[in-house]
């Protein structure tokens, strides 16, 4: 006798089947205790005797597996009936038929290739609202900075300082550590190209023009897509589930002012400063793995640098570099107003900020691209 | 062993405090707490804000460790058993957070199944019909089974708390202020639900509540928690007769006198 179990014996006498339980049963039994009673099968029209006599205790579960196999015998055309239940036992008995209600726990399933085109359909619907949400939050984000330029004392400036802090000056180790390496593989990936030809010291001319112009702002927006967008979605998307907005329009203040503002500044004025620290970082470690492994010493590093690169290379990093800190930062606190009740929300939108940030950054780096191109510079 | 667990009147003690003190940091919660907790009955905790009765609930289950003192359930000392023994034993009471504490993920009807999935191994078919059977047994309305936490009232989703930490059909039932925050027809309505679900079920509650109206319509016997410990136990009478500026600002109010009415 396991745990829960108590004891069920059943005999057939002609048309009269008798099932007896007794001991104590419990939830732990009731999948045992579902297959015994299965496995009852009177012949047609006999009639069936649930005996509980000896049954002490039982639960809810229990009374369950009772009920169902009764409704089973009934539906089968038996006549089924409990006898001799004690008070404490017939009480859950018929609880349990009194709560016998059909309650559907799956959402109904669709077949499959329905289901696809319904799922692609709400996904493309979903993601044409979500653009023109964005569209509309980028206006209002806009629209907020422009009233600030009006009235530049209602910028809050304790918030923007302790944004920049956080996404700026915390982030400068992993944004130094990460170009320094990205430097090193560069150099030693094209170093190892180069010399097929004898162009080694063309390495120079690959590692300042990559690094000023594309790498050095790329890997910084993406490092600070990952960690600030993403905190400012956690930080407001958990302010709307605790209904912190809410709280902060009825006492006028306007969330854009409060929350946004803040932080659109914040990254807008950090971003370009890391991102000069990348390209410091990333020509330091370019540099230095040079001089390691290609000989090619420190000072003749920085002469060659200074013919292969003009002034412009590095302008056009960092001119980027507030475009896509202004992106991020939208994006980021987009994402938080999108949020809605529950814990789960707020980890789904914290992920969808940071996807969009990294690939918005991306689109438009390529647009760039294309129109410096065609400046010529 | 002192646990004894059979009283002199005969009641059967399934909550046994001893002793028990809880500090977080320097401030102390509770010291040398005293706790009896009789098999079948309501015990209504009450106490002013910051009493520590959410406390004294945590440390009960198990959520808290305490820094001095004994607990024991069903006769077993908390603190001493094994891992495996204290899921064992975990399984036999059920906690009704103060919004109902549901996975947000999950829908009602799979929020409830998540304990009958996890320690049981029933067929899903059967695990299905208890699901139904214990959403109708708390009173939600069958189309609430397939919605999310965040699509529900409050006071449905303390309903489907209910649903849930009845899964496993615990002894022990402990409810973390359940008409907190609904109306008082809600709040009626729930105090009928769990008095009818005690009776059938014949559970033991462990209510902690700042409900008048509850304390009246539900609870056997009352326990004061003020001054860091237990500070009387008894029936509404005793209460009512008790000589602390606390019990009776609390229990001669305005509030009370018209709870005692109605």
């Amino acid at each position: 006798m396991s745990a829960g179990t108590g004891t069920i014996e059943s005999a057939t006498d002609g048309d009269r089947a008798r099932v007896r339980l007794g001991g104590r049963w419990d939830i732990r039994g009731a999948g045992g205790l579902d297959r015994a009673l299965a496995a009852v099968a009177p012949p047609s029209n006999a009639s069936v005797v649930l005996d509980l006599a000896a049954l002490e205790t039982l639960d809810t579960a229990v009374a369950w597996v009772l009920h169902r196999h009764l409704k089973r015998l009934r539906r089968a055309g038996h006549a089924a009936e409990i006898a001799d239940a004690r008070p404490g036992p017939a009480r859950l008995l018929d609880l349990v038929a009194a709560n016998d209600r059909p309650i559907d726990c799956h959402s109904p399933r669709q077949s499959s290739l329905i289901a696809v085109v319904a799922h692609v359909g709400r996904a493309s619907f979903e993601t044409c609202g979500a653009a023109r949400r964005l569209l509309g939050f980028l206006g209002l984000t806009t629209l907020t900075m422009a009233g600030t330029l009006i009235r530049p004392w209602r910028i809050r400036w304790t918030a923007t300082i302790s944004h920049m802090e956080r996404a700026g000056l915390d982030a400068l180790p992993i944004v130094g550590l990460m170009s320094f390496l990205i430097g090193v593989v560069l150099a030693y990936q094209g170093a190892d190209q180069l010399r097929r030809f004898g162009a080694e010291i063309f390495v120079v001319n690959l590692i300042g023009i990559s690094i000023l112009r594309e790498i050095g702002i790329l890997i910084t927006a993406i490092i600070i897509a990952g960690r600030s967008g993403s905190a400012f979605t956690a930080a407001i998307g958990s302010m709307v589930v605790r209904e912190e907005v809410d709280a902060m329009r009825t006492l006028a203040l306007d969330p854009m002012e409060v929350l946004v503002l803040p932080r659109v500044v914040a990254l807008v004025l950090t971003l370009p400063l890391l991102a000069f620290v990348s390209d410091v970082m990333g020509l330091l470690g370019g540099g230095l793995l040079a001089w390691i492994a290609l000989d090619i010493a420190p000072d003749q590093f920085i002469q060659r640098l200074g013919d292969a690169v003009s002034m412009w290379s590095f302008w056009i990093g960092i001119i980027k570099a507030p475009v896509f800190a202004f992106l991020i930062a939208m994006i980021g606190c987009y994402e938080g107003f999108e949020v809605r009740g529950s814990a789960e929300s707020v980890g789904r939108h914290t992920t969808k900020a940071v996807v969009e940030a990294i690939f918005l950054v991306i689109v438009v780096d390529a647009a760039f691209s294309i129109l410096f191109a065609r400046l010529h510079i | 062993m002192d646990d004894t667990l059979v009283m002199d009147d005969g009641a059967e003690i399934v909550i046994r405090v001893r002793g028990l003190t809880t500090r977080f940091g320097p401030q102390v919660v509770h010291q040398d707490l005293d706790l009896d907790v009789r098999r079948g009955e309501v015990l209504g905790v009450v106490g002013g804000s910051g009493s520590g009765k959410s406390v004294l609930l945590r440390a009960i289950v198990g959520l808290i460790a305490p820094a001095a003192g004994r607990i024991a359930l069903f006769g077993e000392d908390m603190a001493a058993l094994s891992p495996a023994a204290r899921r064992a034993l975990q399984a036999r009471w059920g906690v009704l957070f103060q919004d109902g504490a549901l996975f947000s993920s999950l829908t009602v009807a799979e929020n409830v199944q998540v304990p009958l999935k996890e320690q049981t191994r029933l067929s899903p078919t059967l695990i299905d019909e208890i699901t139904a059977l214990k959403i109708a047994l708390v009173g939600l309305p069958p189309e609430a089974a397939l919605k999310y936490p965040s699509e529900l009232s409050g006071g449905m989703r303390k309903r489907a708390g209910l649903a849930r930490a009845l899964a496993l059909d615990p002894e022990i039932l402990f409810l973390d202020e359940p008409t907190a925050g609904l109306d008082p027809i809600g709040a009626a309505a729930f105090d009928r639900l769990i008095g009818d679900l005690v009776r059938a079920l014949g559970l033991t509650v462990f209510l902690v509540t700042h409900d008048l109206d509850s304390l009246e319509a539900i609870c056997d016997r009352i326990a004061v928690l003020a001054e860091k410990h237990v500070l009387v136990t008894g029936a509404m009478d005793d209460m009512l007769s008790f000589d602390h500026p606390w019990v009776r600002a609390y229990f001669h109010g305005p509030r009370a006198r018209a709870a005692r009415l109605a």
